[in-house]
C-alpha cells in the first residue's frame, strides 16, 4: 500500500490546459464550463468503431489519460448509445458495420450529435468507397463535425468534441 | 533443399529478412502430405491465401506459409481455372479453418470438406461474387449491392440450463467490433463462438494496382497499433522481390521503431489489464508513461505511432545523435518506473487473484492452434522471430543483439502480464543497444520495381508474427498483396481460454490477448 500511495503522490497532477490551435492557452476549465453551460451536466459519448484500423481508438483512449483528463472536464464515455448525447464514430463505415451503426444512431436519443473521427471517418480515407466500405460516416448517418487526421491527435479530438457541443 | 525428407524442393529467398524458402506442391495430396509432416515436427500454419492467375495464363494459386524450426516455407499449389478445389487443411491445422473460408469468400477457391460457412462475407455482396477475381464485374452502378442481413449458423449447444448471451458487434468499451456468442450455464462459460469480419473494408482489393509507395501507406493502416510491424514486413517483401538491400543503419532504425511500438502497446495493455481487474491506479500510471512515450515518437519520428516511418528501401527519415541520446535517456527513466509498477502489481493481492489461473491455454494447445507471439510465449513456447534458435538465424539487426525471448509456462492472464513486463525490459535493453551501435549509411535507397517479382516478409510484431506476401504485375504495380495478422490464429485460442471461467472474467481474458479485429478482417 505504501509504495502505491507514494507513487500517486510523486506523480502529482499532470493534467494540461488544452492548447488552442492558434497556440493560445485556453483556461483549463473553459471546456468544462461550456459543456455545463450548454448541457447543464456532463457530456456523454458513445464511441462507435465502424471500421477503423484501431489507430483512431488509440488516440480516443489517450483522451482518458491524466494529461488530457477528459473525464475531469465533464466528458464521459458510456456503454450504451441510449445514454449518449454524442456518437464519436471512427472508420470508413464498413458494409458489415453499416446496419449496426444505423441501429446505434437510432438508439441515441434526440437531439444527438455525431462527430466523424479521422480521415477515414471524414472521407473514407485510404480505404475509400468499395464493395466492402461505405466510406465517410456521413454516407450512413448525419454528421455534425469532422475531425480529420490519421489518426487525429487527442487535442484535435478534444477541440472537435467541443465545437460540436458549441454548435448544438 | 528438402525439409523433413518430403518431396517438395525448396529454394531460399535472397535478402536481409527472416529466412524464407519457396517450394511448389504438385497436387493437393502433395500439399496435405507436407502439412502433415510440418504438424508432426511441431511446425505451424503461419498464413494461407489465394490468388487469381488466369490473366497470366494460369488458373488459381493457393499460398501456404508453414513455420518450421529453421524459418518459414512458402508453398504454392496451382489449381485449374475451371475447378479450383483444394484439400481441407483444417483437419491437420485447425488454424486453417477461418483462412480457408476467407479464401473462398475472396477468391472463390473451394475446399473439399470442413467448415463451409462464409467468414468475411456477411450479407454485403452475393455469394458468387468474388472480390479478388480479375474478371469480377463492378458492383451495380451507384447503389451497389443490397446490404442484406445474414443468417449465420452458429453452432447450437443444448442441455439443461444452458442459454446464450450474444455480445456485439458493437461492444461496451472503446474497442473494435466483433460478435461473441457465449453459451453459459449460470455464470460459467460452456462455449464461446466468435463471429468476425465486421471490420472487413476491402484492403486486399484496394492494394491491386497500387505503386509500392502507395501500398506502403495502406499496409501501415491495416492495424494501427502494429503499423511498424506491417510496414516492415511489407518492405521486406518489396525489397526481396526487387533485389534491394537496405543499409544497416536503416535496419537498425526499423528495429528501434518496432521495439518502441512493442513497448507502447505493452504499456497500454498493462494499464488496461489493471483497470479490468478494478485497479484504476494501474491504468492511470501506465497511460501516463505511454503518453510520454508517444510524445517522444511525435518529436523524433514525426508521428505518435510512427506511421509511414518504415518504407520500402529503408526508413522515411534519419535521426540525429541528439535524438538518440534523448531516446536513451527516456529508456533509463522508463526502466525505473516500470520496475516500481511491476512490484506494485506483483504484490497486489486483488490483482493477482484475478490474474492467476484465469484464461488458461497450455503449450500443447498453443502448438495445435499454430499460435505465435505473446500468446505462445505465455505458454512456455520459446517462439520469437527476433531470437536465435538451434536452427534459426534471426534477421539483421536482431542477429547481433542476442534477444532473450520472454517466456512463462503458466498460460494464464498472469503469464501474459509477466511476458509483457519482461518484454518491456528486454525491448528497453534492445533500444539502448541499437541506439549505441547504429552504423552510419544512407537511410533510404531506391526500390525500382521488378515486373512480375514476388516476395515475402515476416516480422515479429508486438502481438505476434506479421506476414506480408507480395506479387508485382507487368508494370511493377501491386498485383496481389496479402497481409497476415497473428490474430487469425490467436482468436480461436480465446474461445478455448474462456472455458471453465465465468462470463465476468471475459473482458480481462480478452484484454490479456488484445487481438486485432481489423488486422484479421482486412
Ligand atoms: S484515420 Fe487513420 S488511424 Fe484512423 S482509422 Fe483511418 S487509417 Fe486508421
Amino acid at each position: 500500500m505504501i509504495p502505491l500511495l507514494k507513487r500517486i503522490f510523486r506523480t502529482g497532477i499532470l493534467t494540461e490546459p488544452p492548447v488552442e490551435r492558434s497556440g493560445e492557452m485556453a483556461p483549463i476549465d473553459r471546456l468544462h464550463d461550456e459543456i455545463i453551460a450548454i448541457l447543464g451536466r456532463a457530456l456523454t459519448i458513445r464511441e462507435v468503431d465502424a471500421g477503423s484500423c484501431n489507430g483512431c481508438e488509440l488516440e480516443i483512449h489517450a483522451l482518458n489519460n491524466a494529461y488530457y483528463n477528459i473525464e475531469g472536464r465533464g466528458i464521459k464515455f458510456v456503454a450504451s448509445p441510449r445514454h449518449a448525447d454524442m456518437l464519436l464514430v471512427t472508420g470508413p463505415v464498413t458494409k458489415n458495420m453499416e446496419n449496426a451503426l444505423r441501429i446505434a444512431y437510432d438508439c441515441t436519443p434526440d437531439p444527438k450529435l455525431v462527430v466523424a473521427v479521422g480521415d477515414c471517418g471524414c472521407n473514407g480515407g485510404i480505404f475509400g468507397d468499395s464493395y466492402a466500405s461505405c466510406g465517410a460516416v456521413d454516407n450512413v448517418v448525419a454528421v455534425d463535425i469532422r475531425v480529420p487526421g490519421c489518426p487525429p491527435t487527442p487535442l484535435a479530438l478534444l477541440h472537435g468534441i467541443l465545437s460540436a457541443v458549441k454548435r448544438a | 533443399m528438402l525439409f523433413h525428407a518430403e518431396p517438395i524442393e525448396f529454394t531460399a529467398q535472397e535478402g536481409v529478412g527472416a529466412p524464407v524458402w519457396r517450394g511448389r506442391a504438385v497436387d493437393g495430396e502433395d500439399l496435405s502430405r507436407f502439412a502433415v509432416s510440418v504438424h508432426r515436427h511441431d511446425g505451424r500454419l503461419a498464413a494461407l491465401w489465394g490468388e487469381d492467375l488466369r490473366r497470366q495464363g494460369g488458373g488459381y494459386r493457393l499460398h501456404c506459409i508453414f513455420a518450421l524450426e529453421e524459418g518459414h516455407t512458402w508453398v504454392c499449389l496451382d489449381l485449374p481455372a475451371d475447378d479450383p478445389v483444394c484439400p481441407d487443411l483444417a483437419g491437420i491445422f485447425p488454424a486453417a479453418n477461418r483462412m480457408q473460408r476467407a479464401t473462398r469468400d475472396m477468391v472463390g477457391i473451394a475446399f473439399a470438406g470442413g467448415d463451409q460457412r462464409p467468414w468475411l462475407r456477411h450479407g454485403a455482396w452475393p455469394e458468387d461474387w468474388y472480390p479478388l477475381r480479375h474478371d469480377t464485374p463492378a458492383p451495380p452502378e451507384g447503389i451497389g449491392f443490397a446490404n442484406l442481413p445474414s443468417d449465420y449458423q452458429f453452432v447450437q449447444v443444448g442441455g439443461e440450463g444452458a442459454h446464450e448471451i450474444p455480445v456485439g458487434p458493437i461492444h461496451a468499451g472503446i474497442i473494435e467490433p466483433g460478435h461473441f456468442r457465449f453459451t453459459v450455464v449460470g455464470e460459467r462459460v460452456l462455449r464461446l463462438e466468435q463471429r468476425l469480419g465486421y471490420q472487413h473494408k476491402g484492403v486486399e482489393k484496394r492494394f491491386i494496382g497500387m505503386t509500392l509507395a502507395e501500398g506502403s501507406r495502406l499496409v501501415g493502416r491495416i492495424c494501427g497499433d502494429s503499423t511498424c510491424a506491417y510496414a516492415w514486413a511489407y518492405a521486406v517483401a518489396a525489397e526481396t522481390a526487387c533485389a534491394v538491400e537496405p543499409s544497416g543503419r536503416a535496419l537498425g532504425l526499423r528495429a528501434l521503431m518496432l521495439e518502441r511500438e512493442r513497448i507502447a502497446n505493452h504499456l497500454g495493455d498493462l494499464g488496461a489489464l489493471g483497470n479490468d481487474a478494478a485497479f484504476a491506479f494501474g491504468l492511470t500510471q501506465f497511460m501516463r508513461l505511454k503518453e510520454d512515450w508517444l510524445r517522444l515518437n511525435a518529436r523524433i519520428f514525426g508521428h505518435r505511432f510512427m506511421m509511414d516511418g518504415i518504407v520500402p528501401g529503408g526508413v522515411a527519415a534519419d535521426i540525429d545523435a541528439l535524438a538518440l541520446a534523448e531516446i536513451g535517456a527516456q529508456c533509463n527513466v522508463l526502466v525505473a518506473e516500470v520496475k516500481a509498477l511491476r512490484a506494485i502489481y506483483d504484490e497486489h493481492p486483488g490483482l493477482q487473484d484475478r490474474f492467476l489461473t484465469t484464461g488458461i491455454i497450455d503449450a500443447d494447445l498453443a502448438r495445435e492452434l499454430s499460435l505465435s507471439g505473446i500468446a505462445a510465449r505465455a505458454t512456455g513456447l520459446l517462439l520469437d522471430g527476433r531470437a536465435w534458435r538451434s536452427d534459426y538465424e534471426p534477421p539483421v539487426p536482431y542477429a547481433g543483439l542476442g534477444v532473450r525471448p520472454a517466456s512463462d509456462d503458466r498460460g494464464d492472464v498472469a503469464a501474459r502480464v509477466a511476458v509483457r513486463f519482461d518484454e518491456v525490459f528486454e525491448s528497453l535493453r534492445l533500444i539502448r543497444a541499437i541506439a549505441g551501435t547504429l552504423p552510419s549509411g544512407p537511410v533510404r535507397i531506391d526500390v525500382p520495381p521488378t515486373p512480375g517479382a514476388e516476395g515475402l516478409g515476416v516480422v515479429e510484431g508486438w502481438r505476434g508474427e506479421v506476414i506480408v506476401g507480395l506479387r508485382l504485375d507487368g508494370e511493377g504495380r501491386i498485383a496481389r498483396a496479402h497481409p497476415h495478422d497473428p490474430s487469425w490464429q490467436i482468436w480461436p485460442a480465446l474461445e478455448h481460454a474462456v472455458l471453465k471461467d465465468i462470463v465476468p472474467d471475459f473482458p480481462l481474458i480478452n484484454k490479456s490477448f488484445n487481438l486485432s479485429y481489423s488486422g484479421a478482417d482486412l
